[in-house]
């Protein structure tokens, strides 16, 4: 219907942005009927993701002049911000930013220089950008459900790991069941996304490949390989933080510091 | 005669959250096999002064002495050992009785055996349970294998805070009769936070008074009372 009422592609492609939107926020809204209140959020990420999605896509047409070399600069500008994000997620642990980006940087950033220097990932920005971004966000999203699962079990078990401390115990061995626990619960997603592919569903990647004239079994390995690309850059990302996490979440005098009411900036008053 | 030598001091010892002052200027000495009751109302920052006794918390100002060291010179772990803890809830690790009471030890890489966890076990009155699973226990069980837990690590001052309120009445009963007992026949300090006057009189030979985290009053209990 939208495509005979636009036949300019860039007012048909903001008019099928408004539509899908309108559909995200009827969820929205279905939520608020249960009293889940994620609107204002739901709101500003919904606008927010279109404003950078069409700036990233402006960027690139800009970047296709530019020597190849910019388009790392371009990647750490991304995990940066994938570093901010994902900290958003985990308020309240000591160290947030820190410990995500410097994750998904070890994470997906590693990935992603081993593949390009394999040839994997082609070095064109056109590829670069899509498959580095892809790598990076995967990345960020399973370092914030890792942060946040910490969270959630430490403050649950705060009497378990101050006993265990208060017994003379070694800070990490006291938190380590809850690393474990985060590592694991983070990487469902991606374990899910490799083990339902081509079952369950025909990644956007691959859609992608095919529209654009790739034959089909090249579409469908390559596709394989960027998901296997993001359960390591995922796994290797998931790890780094619970292990960085495991460090943050005490003092030098092996105090938890991830306790209800309690953070650094509050007890340095 | 000679007094015993102070194991603990505590000098201006404060602690600030959020702008809130938890405890508030705390100087206070302890001698060695002295038990120590600290009394007040809900929030007058008893279990906070006791938390920085073993370093769970990290105090704002001041310092604690521990045997005349500054207890900042001692590492965190070799401090904990010596100034145990038992707390409101045994919060027990899953698994058995072994495995909790054997668990201080084991951090150190010691070798700790079931014959001294039965040994342990049985001064707080459980023996024969050194291989039941902590799961099945009781409130009153649960504590009594918190306080041999605290004692398998040996150590020198014993921190109890309010080990009885989480009890029912005849648990409570039984458990601070155990605790008297083992303050009497170890001689061990120890420092009691309670909410229970009563208890404190039963437990303690001197008593400090706190309120908005400041000690208004320490003596014994008649001093305490009378000021």
């Amino acid at each position: 219907m939208l495509n005979r009422l636009f036949t300019n592609q860039l007012q048909l492609g903001l008019a099928q942005a408004l539509a899908a939107a309108v559909v995200a926020y009827a969820v929205v809204l279905l939520a608020r009927r249960r009293k889940i209140h994620v609107e204002s959020e739901a709101a500003v990420a919904l606008v927010r993701g279109l404003v950078q999605i069409i700036a990233v896509g402006s960027v690139l047409v800009m970047m296709l002049q530019a020597p190849r070399w910019t388009g790392a600069f371009l990647l750490v500008a991304m995990i940066v911000a994938a570093g901010a994000t994902s900290a958003r997620r985990a308020k309240g642990v000591p160290g947030a930013f820190r410990v995500s980006t410097c994750s998904i940087a070890c994470g997906a950033g590693s990935v992603i220089a081993i593949m390009t220097w394999l040839g994997v990932i082609d070095t064109a920005i056109t590829a670069l950008i899509p498959v580095g971004s892809m790598l990076i966000a995967n990345a960020m999203n399973t370092n914030g459900l890792a942060l946040n699962r910490f969270r959630s079990d430490v403050l649950a078990h705060v009497g378990e790991i101050e006993t265990a401390l208060a017994l003379g115990a070694d800070p990490r061995p006291s938190v380590a069941p809850y690393v474990q626990a985060s590592f694991e619960a983070s990487l469902i997603p991606a374990i899910d996304s490799l083990r339902s592919l081509g079952i369950v569903w025909i990644p956007g990647l691959m859609a992608g490949m095919l529209l654009s004239g790739s034959r089909p079994v090249y579409a469908a390995i390559y596709q394989f390989v960027v998901l296997a690309m993001i359960f390591g850059a995922s796994g290797l990302t998931s790890l780094v933080s619970t292990l960085l996490i495991r460090t943050h979440a005490f003092t030098t005098a092996e105090q938890l510091l991830l306790r209800p009411g309690i953070s650094q900036a509050k007890v340095r008053d | 005669m000679r007094s015993a030598p102070h194991v603990l001091t505590a000098e201006h010892l404060s602690r600030s959250v959020g702008g809130l002052k938890l405890v508030d200027d705390i100087s206070m000495q302890v001698r060695a096999g002295e038990v120590l009751a600290v009394v007040g109302p809900s929030g007058s920052g008893k279990s906070s002064f006791l938390r920085l006794l073993n370093r769970l918390d990290e105090p704002t100002s001041g310092t604690v002495f521990f045997e005349d060291i500054d207890y900042r010179q001692i590492p965190p772990r070799e401090l904990r050992r010596k100034v145990g803890m038992v707390t409101q809830r045994p919060f027990l690790f899953p698994g058995s009785v072994f495995q909790n009471v054997s668990f201080g030890p084991q951090q150190r890489g010691e070798v700790f055996s079931e014959a001294r966890a039965e040994e342990l076990l049985t001064r707080v009155g459980l023996g024969g349970y050194v291989s039941r699973d902590v799961a099945n226990l009781s409130g009153g069980e649960a504590q009594r294998v918190s306080l041999a837990r605290a004692l398998a690590n040996s150590p020198i001052v014993l921190l109890l805070d309010e080990p009885t309120s989480a009890l029912d009445e005849q648990a409570k009963a039984e458990v601070e009769s155990l605790i008297h007992e083992i303050i009497r026949e170890t001689h061990l300090t120890c420092i009691v936070v309670t909410h229970d006057m009563a208890q404190a009189a039963r437990l303690a030979t001197r008593v400090m008074m706190l309120e908005k985290g400041r000690a208004t009053r320490i003596g014994t209990l008649t001093e305490v009372l009378h000021a």
